[in-house]
């Protein structure tokens, strides 16, 4: 196998050859240190990366591998999405209001992909705070998506997408409040878990909406994800929502076969708004999975149209308040000039966030207020639960649900920038999930005339991450579009 | 000219004692080097979460269960939002429509009457830091070791009518918190504050007047003042034909006067929501059992105890129930005297002589240095006459100084015995009317308080330790013969 093979072969291959000795780690965190050089500055994927850390830390996996210590992924490099607190490393979120923070501590996750021996590759690239669905927003500029520079990755975890389809990391980490993995999972030809709601511990994830956030993996292969959700998830203390389930192998079912799995269509999901292409690869990805011998039935999620508008009302309102805490006192940004106190909070928080935060923040407070609060938060948190009830009955009588990721392949750069309601309508299939709080999947299945990949979405009930990755793994067992590379990327 | 009623409501924070914060594991110690307690949670790093301290719910359980509260098996913490330097996150953790404990009560006494307060709720959050204006050259110093420190947010129904009463209520509480040990009620350490709302309206009128919130009540004394002086302020100005406007005013104890706080600080829409980090609270009625069980008697029930068991008055068995110390100092001399009848001379002891010196010395009961031991000792001293009520306050000196291990090793070493001999006292009694022919002659002519002016010589002569009754009887067979 090549050495471009083995970097682009998926993490069973990387593991075995760092067991086996036949590759370093240094080698391995070298090789894609090399490429990070020389693609990043197209992609524009990673915010931070530093090669003496990460190598340093490539030579501690290899003396572990050495003493006979390691496990499957010691050694591996995962770049982490920069909403990921990780010591002594700038956690910028994306935003000028952390530029300059340098995180005393790690986040539950840093610590889990430590204890395994992962190298931390660098800080990806996002929307800034994670609102946005095309990576545009960061105060680093934006992510390009490498199938076509001209077009945006997706987001908000762009930045890890974008790395991963490129082949400059085998790994990453992203989070998905209301998509932000899958979609751009989707549109960057990768494969993307968002894990049931309290699986991944949001301990040192920068919060933007606490009730839907949470941290999942992303590469190029499902049974990849499956690895990296062992690491990842399992219950921490601090973090109240966390779980307290005993520790599973998500990876146990990946070669199930799948006679006899019920996969529920939901109307609403191929209805108005759907692009032919990516309506086109989909049907194509169904005809596949019924081959694989699963049956289709359609049935509806009723309130799905309210998704984006709950969404839209509960996450701002969250994250009005979760961005409280950057008023350029403690730390972050503070403005050079300011009369009173009045003026250094606005200031700083007037020239520390972009346009897409200070609109969110704008709304949040707006439906948090005194008098709205009724019409508002509380109509948003009752189709919450309209919106449960409806998967929960939907998956009374289907294993999973299965559908188009985003309504669209990657759209030009600049194209939706200027048009919220057009950004939020990206995320119409994927909001709906995060609201019940579901585990849910995008793998790549086609790619549309202008290219670029289609994502297939696969939804499942709560702790269903081990049926969703069976699912995931044999349908790429039996298809290739999770091993085509972007053109441009070599 | 129209009377007046004065109508009050009183919000208590009462600082939990934990050992460490509400929602962090970073200690809450007082007076400790500015933000040397304060971790990342109290910081508000980007990313971190609070996880609840079971500690603090178990304290506002103990208070649920000694006024009768409603106990919710389900609460929920709301973020309360603004801005301020010493508030890191931006927002305050805190209970709002659906607080941990609703309802219950407490029966306070002022003077003879006892008045029953209703308390509306009882709920949980976190503190804020502190600002400092001094010594930083133009510039506020932030000390957040204050941030995250657990309250109970203690609040009444207007059901307070003067500023006595509102003072009696705060008393009660403050010795209740204590009572149930879940705060130390140190008011200079700010671990128990008071706001007032007051409003005034025509006596006998049913509607409410419009209410100012005094802030800044940081001890009883202030308390009181601070209330009739805006009860003062409001009926001048209802008086004088104006209106009264809801604000939130300062109290400033040099001026005596209480004036608005400035109206930005205070123009605020807390916009509260549900803390999506946190579940809701649920508390069972396995772990309010648990609790229950491991409650003390409460102030209420021991009074009423006191008065059945030891037939103690009133006012004697309030003193003895004061404070928890007080009444375990009772109880261990009671016990130690073994004879219940002896009760009352142990409470008459304690409510004065001991009282009174602990008092002087500004000590707590606790840090008495007469053990409840040394005490029924000297107690059954005088009840079985080995001395008298006098020299028993020399035995007690000599016990508070130290000078004697118990009160029968001070009565031997000191020759404090009570002198019962006939034979004695008759000598004394012999000396004291040949000395004094001119009280003798005035008893004799009939005047009857001449005979307590030689029961006092014999006393004296005696060195105070004849037995005054037998004194008596022996100079009226003498003196009538």
């Amino acid at each position: 196998m090549s050495r471009d093979a083995l970097l682009d072969g998926g993490l069973a291959a990387l593991s075995a050859a760092l067991a086996s000795r036949r590759i370093s780690s240094v080698e391995l965190t070298a090789a894609y240190l090399g490429r990070i050089e020389r693609e990043n500055p197209r992609l524009n994927a990673f915010i931070t990366v530093d090669p003496d850390r990460s190598l340093a830390q490539a030579r501690a996996a290899d003396e572990r591998i050495a003493r006979g210590e390691g496990g499957v992924l010691t050694g591996i490099p995962v770049a982490h999405k920069d909403i990921f607190c990780t010591r002594g490393w700038p956690t910028t979120c994306g935003s000028r209001m952390l530029a300059n923070f340098v995180s005393p501590y790690d986040a539950h996750v840093i610590e889990r992909f430590d204890a395994a021996g992962c190298v931390i590759l660098g800080k990806t690239n996002m929307d800034e705070f994670a609102m946005g669905s095309s990576s545009e927003t960061s105060f680093f500029g934006p992510v390009r998506n490498p199938w076509d520079t001209g077009r945006v990755p997706g987001g908000s975890s762009g930045g890890s997408a974008a790395a991963v389809a490129a082949g400059l990391a085998p790994a990453a980490t992203g989070t998905d409040t209301g998509g932000s993995i899958r979609q751009p999972a989707a549109l960057c030809g990768v494969s993307g878990l968002k894990p049931t709601y309290g699986v991944v511990s949001r301990y040192g994830m920068i919060a933007f909406a606490s009730s839907l956030d949470q941290g999942g993996p992303m590469a190029r292969l499902a049974a990849d994800c499956a690895w990296l959700l062992n690491a990842m998830a399992g219950h921490d203390a601090r973090d109240s929502t966390s779980l307290d389930r005993p520790p599973e192998d998500y990876a146990r079912d990946l070669d199930k076969p799948l006679a006899g799995l019920r996969v529920g269509l939901p109307r609403e999901f191929f209805a108005e708004g759907l692009d032919g292409d990516v309506a086109r690869a989909v049907e194509a990805a169904l005809g596949e999975i019924r081959r694989l011998g699963a049956s289709t039935v359609e049935v509806s999620l009723p309130n799905m149209a309210l998704s984006v508008p709950a969404y839209y009302v509960i996450a701002p309102a969250e994250a009005s308040s979760n961005l409280s805490r950057f008023d350029g006192v403690r730390y972050g940004y503070r403005a050079p000039h300011y009369a009173d106190l009045a003026e250094l909070y606005g200031k700083s928080r007037a020239q520390g966030f972009g346009a897409e935060v200070r609109r969110r923040i704008l709304i949040g407070t707006y439906v948090l207020s005194h008098g709205y609060y009724d019409a508002y938060y509380l109509q948003a948190q009752r189709i919450r639960r309209l919106i449960a009830a409806d998967f929960a009955a939907a998956l009374a009588n289907c294993d999973v649900l299965m559908g188009p990721t985003s309504p669209t392949t990657a759209f030009a750069l600049g194209d939706r920038a200027g048009d919220p309601v057009q950004m939020y309508l990206s995320d119409i299939y994927t909001i709906a999930v995060n609201l019940a709080g579901l585990p849910a999947m995008s793998i790549p299945c086609g790619l549309g005339a202008n290219g670029c990949p289609v994502g297939l979405h696969i939804i499942g009930d709560y702790f269903g991450e081990a049926r969703i990755l069976n699912v995931a793994h044999r349908y790429q067992q039996a298809t290739d579009w999770h091993t085509r590379l972007p053109g441009g990327a070599q | 000219m129209t009377q007046w009623e004065t109508v009050i409501g009183l919000e208590t924070h009462a600082q939990l004692n934990t050992r460490s914060k509400i929602f962090s594991a970073a200690a809450t110690a007082f007076g400790a080097e500015p933000n040397s307690q304060a971790c990342a949670v109290d910081i508000a790093l980007p990313g971190v979460l609070p996880v609840l301290n079971r500690g603090a719910v178990e304290r506002a359980i103990r208070f649920g269960l000694a006024v009768g509260g409603n106990i919710a098996s389900r609460s929920v913490f709301a973020r309360k939002n603004y801005f301020y330097p010493d508030l890191p996150k931006g927002y305050q953790i805190s209970q709002y429509e659906a607080p941990v404990i609703s309802g219950g009560s407490l029966a306070v006494a002022v003077g003879e009457r006892e008045i029953t307060v209703r308390l509306t709720r009882a709920h949980l959050e976190e503190d804020a830091g502190k600002s400092l204006h001094e010594d930083f050259h133009g510039k506020s110093g932030i000390d957040l070791n204050r941030a995250g420190t657990p309250l109970l947010e203690i609040v009444t129904e207007p059901d307070l009518r003067s500023a006595q009463e509102a003072v009696a209520y705060a008393k009660a509480l403050h010795a209740l918190v204590r009572w149930i040990d879940i705060c130390d009620g140190n008011m200079q350490e700010g671990s128990f504050r008071c706001d007032a709302n007051v409003s005034v309206r025509p006596a006998g009128s049913a509607a409410l007047g419009t209410r100012c919130e005094i802030k800044n009540l940081n001890s009883f004394r202030f308390m009181e003042r601070a209330i009739e002086f805006e009860a003062r302020r409001q009926i001048e100005v209802l008086e004088d034909g104006g209106r009264i406007v809801q604000e939130t005013r300062l109290y400033d104890a040099q001026k005596d006067e209480t004036r608005p706080m400035r109206s930005k600080e205070e123009a605020h829409d807390y916009r509260y929501f549900p803390d999506p980090d946190l579940l809701p609270l649920a508390i069972s009625e396995e772990w309010i059992e648990r609790v229950r069980g491991e409650m003390p008697e409460l102030p209420g029930a021991m009074r009423e105890r006191f008065t059945r068991q030891y037939s103690a008055a009133p006012a004697e068995a309030a003193a003895l129930t004061a404070t928890r110390e007080t009444a375990r100092y009772f109880e261990a001399a009671v016990g130690a005297v073994g004879d219940p009848a002896a009760a009352r001379v142990c409470a008459n002891w304690i409510a004065g002589e001991l009282a009174a010196r602990l008092n002087r010395e500004n000590l707590d009961i606790g840090a008495a240095p007469v053990s409840p031991e040394q005490l029924a000792g000297l107690v059954r001293r005088i009840a079985d006459g080995t001395i008298s009520g006098k020299i028993a306050k020399e035995v007690f000196d000599a016990l508070w100084n130290g000078e004697a291990a118990d009160a029968d090793a001070c009565i031997e070493a000191k020759g404090l015995r009570q002198i019962s001999d006939s034979g004695a006292i008759g000598r004394f009694v012999d000396e004291v009317i040949a000395a004094d022919p001119e009280s003798v002659a005035e008893f004799r002519a009939g005047r009857q308080k001449a005979l307590n002016a030689l029961v006092g010589r014999v006393m004296k002569v005696s060195g105070g330790k004849a037995n005054p009754q037998q004194v008596a009887e022996l100079l009226r067979a003498r003196l009538a013969g």
